[in-house]
């Protein structure tokens, strides 16, 4: 199983004093902090990618590229690539590009975007979402696996004789995962291209994406990738930790009631209650985190979203500090003894190399 | 069993809007005997309904609330008129619905307010927005002013509570029980498919 974090990527006032940071301080910061991630025994960084204030991280690629060179284990992804605005050419370039810098550690999740006016401003129509993003991942799938495309679709200028350069690295394409909060089509998707299944469960009570994960599972089954239980699942969480459960609730209480997402509104304890943010001590962030497993089902990967709502890169070094050291050792030890019997690794560049060599093999 | 849930936007105790919604749904009861009645009063909900246009998704109680009508086969709404409409209060609650749930359903629209001057608010505010959401409007919207409660006359508020109870019987007698809906899966092939361009193959 793998645990990492992955970030928004938000310019947010921190309301505790009023600073904001500038974006190139949030730019760097998000550097610091995916070199924090490896230091303490993450294996997962990904960035959001975002064309609208007051978000920086606009090109993934770049920033991921970066990242790649000053790190040696960490797994570069993204929180989401999307797959409807995106030009799916340059997608399939960038992030084939990315993985030989990378030498294999790249994978992406792609995602629709729900910020209404990037569409017209990348020539695309918001009502077209669910279209964009099947018939743009087909040709990624496509671009990534046959050398010389022909195609034509509905989105984009025709093709004939393409090459996507360069080709994937070994000849074996970044592993995908396709997120969604609410749609059927898309856990469909993914299920269709035996990909996985990411759902971002941090803002809304868990019923929800036990249907959708539910959904995913059995037509990956339907499809013949194996059972539902081998199906791959990523989920999210939002945690804020300190060593005594009350100051953690101090601590993060004036974030959370002026949070981007869900400030003024809920109480953070009706909040805590009803979605997986979880605020207190370590021990109370591996108890909740647990219950995932329990309400999902054996799962391939956990990613923390820690850096938000305008905390200080003090604070978010701090948080992780506590998740590398004291959360996940145990996460990864209770999740281990509890998983059950022919449930999936998580993805990995050399295990899809070898699995991809042993079919060779085979046949 | 056919089920009739009310919701009822008033926000004074005792409510004026909550005594109509009380006399519509007991009127529609003589009309459809066994109907099984289910009220909804938004006031308590109101904090929720607050919450959930701010994060998405309703708490534990709203859900309840939101599930009975989604799941009533008829809907009896009655709202206050406030500055020449139906309140924020009922617009929100309508607002966090899901916007297929009432698809088909009969509805039967009422309000309360202050003098007759605004009671075609009902036809200009709410048979709109409940158009909008393709459920079906009874024929007689009712609207009660504080005149109403006192007057005795034939075509008064009660002949008006008795006939647009009985347009709503008559509708939901002909319609069928609502079953829980359960999104249709397309298929991926399908989903591909549609999206071939005209001019290949």
């Amino acid at each position: 199983m793998q645990f990492g974090i992955f970030t928004v990527g938000d310019v947010t006032t921190d309301p505790t004093n009023g600073a904001t940071p500038t974006e190139a301080e949030r730019i760097k910061a998000m550097v610091t902090i995916a070199l924090k991630a490896e230091e303490v025994g993450l294996d997962v960084f990904a960035t959001g990618e975002h064309h609208n204030p007051p978000f920086v991280p606009s090109s993934p690629t770049t920033m991921l590229g970066y990242i790649a060179a000053r790190t040696d284990r960490l797994i570069l992804s993204t929180s989401t690539t999307l797959i409807t605005t995106n030009d799916p050419v340059k997608i399939a370039e960038d992030y084939a590009m990315l993985q030989h810098l990378a030498d294999g550690r790249v994978d992406l999740m792609m995602g629709r975007g729900n910020t209404g006016p990037v569409y017209p401003w990348f020539g695309q129509d918001i009502r077209n979402g669910i279209a964009l993003a099947i018939e743009n991942y087909a040709l990624v799938h496509r671009l990534w696996r046959e050398d010389v495309v022909d195609w034509e679709g509905n989105f984009r200028t025709p093709l004939q004789g393409f090459t996507s350069t360069p080709r994937p690295l070994d000849g074996v394409p970044p592993f995908v995962w396709h997120g969604s909060i609410r749609s059927p089509e898309i856990a469909e998707q993914a299920a269709y291209y035996g990909d996985g299944f990411f759902a971002n469960n941090i803002f809304w009570p868990k019923e929800h994406f036990m249907r959708l994960i539910e959904l995913y599972r059995q037509r990956y089954a339907h499809y013949g990738h194996g059972t539902p239980e081998q199906a791959i699942v990523g989920l999210g969480g939002q945690v804020f930790m300190r060593k005594n459960s009350q100051d953690a609730v101090r601590e993060f209480r004036p974030y959370f009631d002026k949070a981007p997402v869900y400030g003024n509104g809920p109480s953070l304890e009706d909040f805590t209650e009803q979605t997986p943010l979880t605020v207190g001590s370590p021990q109370e962030v591996i108890d909740r985190t647990l219950t995932f497993r329990e309400s999902f089902g054996d799962y391939q990967r956990q990613l923390f979203l820690m850096d938000h709502a305008g905390l200080p890169l003090k604070t978010v070094l701090e948080q992780l500090d506590l998740l590398g050291e004291e959360v996940v050792p145990v996460l990864r030890k209770e999740f281990a003894a509890r998983r059950a019997e022919g449930v999936a690794e998580a993805p990995t560049h050399a295990a899809r190399v070898a699995a991809r060599d042993a079919a060779l093999v085979a046949n | 069993m056919t089920v009739i849930a009310v919701v009822s936007a008033g926000l004074s105790q005792p409510s004026s809007t909550r005594l109509l919604a009380d006399r519509l749904a007991e009127a529609a009861g003589r009309h459809l005997a066994g109907a099984e009645i289910r009220v909804v009063e938004l006031r308590g909900l109101a904090v929720d309904i607050a919450n959930n246009l701010v994060t998405g998704f309703p708490s534990p109680a709203l859900k309840e609330a939101l599930e009975t009508v989604e799941r009533a086969d008829g809907l009896i709404a009655v709202t206050p008129i406030f500055t020449a409409s139906y309140s924020g209060l009922f617009k929100s609650f309508f607002d966090v619905l899901d916007n297929t749930a009432l698809q088909g359903t009969p509805v039967l629209i009422a309000a309360t307010g202050g003098t007759a001057r605004h009671s075609l608010a009902l036809e200009h505010a709410l048979r709109p927005m409940f158009t909008y959401l393709r459920a079906v409007v009874v024929p007689t919207a009712v609207y009660a002013a504080s005149e109403d409660w006192g007057a005795t006359s034939g075509d008064g508020l009660a002949s008006r509570v008795d006939r647009a109870a009985g347009e709503l019987a008559a509708l939901l007698s002909r319609t069928p029980r609502k079953r829980p809906a359960e999104a249709p899966l397309i298929p991926f092939e399908q989903q591909l498919a549609a999206l071939r361009p005209f001019t290949t193959g």
